[in-house]
């Protein structure tokens, strides 16, 4: 309960801060995913009602970019870059990979919260490819092997929390 | 910085911070890029600076915009001798400030040593990757700490916006665009002039000039590197086209997976608007012009013009149909010009240094230069600046450094998921905006992925059309039907389901989604497949008729053995595979279980003596 009276309130402030114009429901949405995670349901019929915007349309939003996800994300954002220099380096074998490792398919997040896995159309470091970037760090010319090791020692760090 | 107010004021300012710039002052830049960034450069950057302070020196560290040569960085150039470093790290530091900045001397281990010669190159713009380049619009980027307004002013910044207001009527300035021939750097090519005469003549208040900085297509990052690198260029030439249809709103629209670019942008419009020079009355004249910044979504769609409108005014970005173009109603139903943002950067330079100049650089119909973001399966990563008109094979091989390990060149793709492969019969084709549009290809964005002959040409473009299938917006049947129809017999030939007449039938296709699409990107959906049909009918030909996949990628159509005479019998292979496939005694060859084998390609990787076999 409180968790969601938490929601509406910070909802609330982002709305204002964009001073309830129609036109910025989408940099709303990204600050509310900013500040969650993700986009809480709670939320988005709040930024409805508030922005006097049919919740109907805030979903149609909240579903067509990319950039927002409607189910809360794990603690390690994964993304593996399939551009097209990857492409061709080889970047679906790493994605096969992770796939294996993590038990989980693109956009999904993992049983224990730790990890979702997201594919991104090139992060712009196509000399590092094939790219793979967890949270905000770069791992370049990445391996099939390689994504063994990474994983380990994450869930390492974690055990010793 | 004080406001400035006037052309001659926007002058004494510049003079006065050449005045107190030494130029033989030491100086060490280090590349800020996403490239380098990657490799780690920041922590390079914090171990100048501590080792300058540790070693009691006055040494500016200047973290600035992409230098362009991805594959080597971290770069850092020391000034004013201009010695350049390549592939620095952390412990390097020490060497590179206790002999170069404090002596002069050379640290020989960091230079780049060119491998056809052998010989190290002293300087930048030696090394073969520089020297054909022109470095118009993305030169500055090396030498300008993109949080710096002052660092664009010292290099004549905003003095083509000084000239446009104090020298030019409107009219004027889009006679002159015109005449330099300058057309958009985004996909299409049209002339910004014509563009920009469109919209001044249309009527409607208030009028909007755009950047698209959606940069969608996958393998090109040359506008992120203008945005993050040199910002106020691109805000010059907006304020530039504002004046030019008279606008006094602007926008630009950043992927929002570049929080740099939005970072850096943000900066420079509030630097720009405190020194006068964005904002009401620019330098004491009756012009205003604002910019806002908008992050996209993380939607390819939104490259396409009336996306790009939508999703600024909040909604789903799905084009609509255009009776009426942008210039007369676009963004807000009002007159809008719309360009890419490199477009925007090269307008300055057409200002400052007058249309004949500019239209002096590249072919009859492709004027200046064009940054391309050269990526894949080639030696020399990076983004470079090139005029029009030079040949694929000066790209690829003088200055890409040709294929790595000794490959064979196969396709180069250019004009990311719309345009189309290129073969090695054309690699003397001149690069420009009509002769890749003669060959079944685009210019787009600028992306020239290189491939070889391990890229197997089916599969690369089931590849863009699975991007495509995902980015359609499902607005209009034949995009969203016929691109999903395609790619699924793309998904057949190469899992080995493929049927004679599967060829035939894509082309079919290609026809109704090309016609049939609302907007561009299912209008050049067909693109990546017919090009790879047209040069390189015989891999899909092998695929269907013969069940193999020539490059060894598609999975379903290979199978991976060993080599016995290569064997040493390691066991590193089936240490690493995942499905214990192989077996077989230590020192002795090894061998695989076609049965258990899903091909992952583990055992590839770390095999050191080549003997896993791909057929």
């Amino acid at each position: 309960m409180k968790k969601t009276a938490n929601y509406a309130a910070k909802t609330r402030e982002i709305v204002k801060k964009h001073g309830g114009d129609k036109g910025a429901l989408i940099a709303v949405l990204q600050d509310i995913q900013e500040a969650f995670n993700y986009l809480p349901k709670g939320a988005m019929i709040t930024v409805s009602t508030m922005m006097g915007i049919p919740a109907s349309r805030v979903y149609e939003v909240a579903t067509f970019y990319n950039a927002f996800s409607l189910n809360p994300r794990g603690k390690h954002i994964v993304k593996i870059c399939v551009g097209t220099a990857c492409h061709v380096r080889g970047a679906s074998a790493i994605l096969d990979k992770f796939e294996q490792k993590l038990l989980i398919k693109p956009g999904e997040t993992n049983q224990d919260q730790k990890f979702t896995l997201e594919l991104v159309n090139c992060v712009g470091a196509c000399a590092l490819g094939p790219v793979v970037v967890i949270d905000t760090e770069y791992h370049g010319q990445m391996t099939i092997n390689k994504v063994d090791k990474i994983i380990n020692e994450m869930n390492k760090e974690g055990a010793q929390q | 910085m004080t406001k400035i107010t006037s052309a001659q004021a926007l002058r004494q300012v510049q003079e006065d911070l050449k005045k107190n710039f030494d130029p033989s002052k030491k100086l060490v830049t280090i590349c800020a890029g996403t490239g380098c960034r990657g490799y780690g450069c920041m922590k390079v950057k914090e171990e100048l600076e501590a080792e300058i302070k540790k070693q009691n020196m006055d040494v500016e560290v200047r973290a600035t915009g992409c230098f362009g040569f991805c594959e080597k960085g971290p770069l850092v150039i020391v000034h004013p001798e201009k010695v350049f470093y390549q592939q620095v790290k952390v412990k390097d530091v020490a060497d590179i400030i206790g002999k170069t900045v404090a002596t002069g001397e050379v640290v020989e281990k960091l230079l780049y040593r060119d491998p056809n010669t052998n010989q190290t190159v002293l300087r930048e713009e030696d090394v073969p990757f520089y020297k054909k380049q022109n470095r118009l619009v993305f030169g500055q980027n090396g030498l300008i700490d993109p949080t710096r307004i002052e660092d664009y002013l010292i290099l004549g910044g905003y003095s083509a916006l000084a000239k446009t207001l104090s020298d030019f009527t409107p009219e004027g300035v889009i006679s002159e665009v015109k005449k330099a021939g300058l057309r958009g750097r985004g996909g299409g090519g049209f002339q910004a002039g014509v563009k920009w005469e469109g919209s001044r003549k249309a009527h409607g208040e208030p009028k909007y000039v755009i950047a698209n900085g959606d940069e969608g297509d996958p393998g090109a990052y040359m506008d992120r590197s203008l945005m993050e690198g040199n910002p106020h260029s691109v805000l010059e030439g907006m304020a530039i086209g504002a004046y030019a249809i008279g606008a006094s709103e602007g926008y630009i629209y950043v992927r929002h997976e570049y929080p740099l670019a939005v970072l850096h942008l943000t900066m420079a419009i509030a630097a720009a608007k405190e020194a006068g020079l964005l904002g009401k009355n620019i330098l004491g004249t009756n012009f205003s012009f604002d910019i806002h910044i908008n992050k996209g979504g993380g939607a390819f769609v939104c490259g396409e013009s009336s996306a790009l409108f939508a999703s600024i005014e909040g909604r789903a970005g799905e084009p609509r149909a255009k009776y009426i173009h942008a210039v007369e109603r676009g963004l807000w139903d009002k007159p809008t010009v719309l360009n890419n943002v490199e477009t925007w950067a090269n307008v300055p330079l057409i200002i400052n240094k007058g249309a004949d100049w500019y239209a002096s650089i590249g072919t009859e119909g492709s004027k200046g230069t064009k940054i391309f973001s050269l990526v894949g399966k080639i030696n020399n990563t990076g983004l470079i600046e090139v005029p029009m008109g030079i040949t694929l094979r000066e790209i690829v091989y003088d200055m890409g450094g040709g294929i790595p390990k000794g490959r064979k060149f196969k396709a180069v793709q250019t004009g990311g998921p719309s345009g189309g492969c290129i073969p090695e019969s054309l690699l003397d084709l001149p690069v420009d905006f009509d002769k890749l549009y003669e060959v079944g290809s685009m210019m787009g964005s600028g992306g020239m992925i290189v491939m070889d002959d391990k890229s197997c040409m089916v599969d690369v473009a089931r590849y863009f059309l699975n991007f495509l299938q995902e980015e359609s917006c499902g607005k209009c049947v034949p995009c969203r039907e016929g691109v999903r129809r395609m790619r699924e017999i793309l998904d057949d030939i190469c899992s080995g389901k493929g049927r004679e007449g599967d060829v035939e039938l894509l082309e079919h296709l290609s026809i109704g989604v090309a016609d049939g699409s609302l907007c561009a990107l299912g209008g050049s959906a067909p693109n990546p497949v017919l090009s790879t049909i047209k040069y390189f009918r015989e891999e899909y030909d092998a695929h269907i008729k013969e069940h193999r996949c020539p490059a060894g990628v598609c999975k379903a159509l290979i199978t991976y053995s060993i080599d016995a005479e290569e064997c040493t019998g390691c066991t590193l292979c089936s240490k690493v595979c995942p499905v214990d496939a192989i077996s077989g005694e230590k020192k002795k060859a090894h061998k695989i279980d076609n049965e258990k084998c899903t091909r992952c390609g583990a055992c590839i990787e770390s095999c050191k003596f080549d003997a896993i076999l791909v057929k």
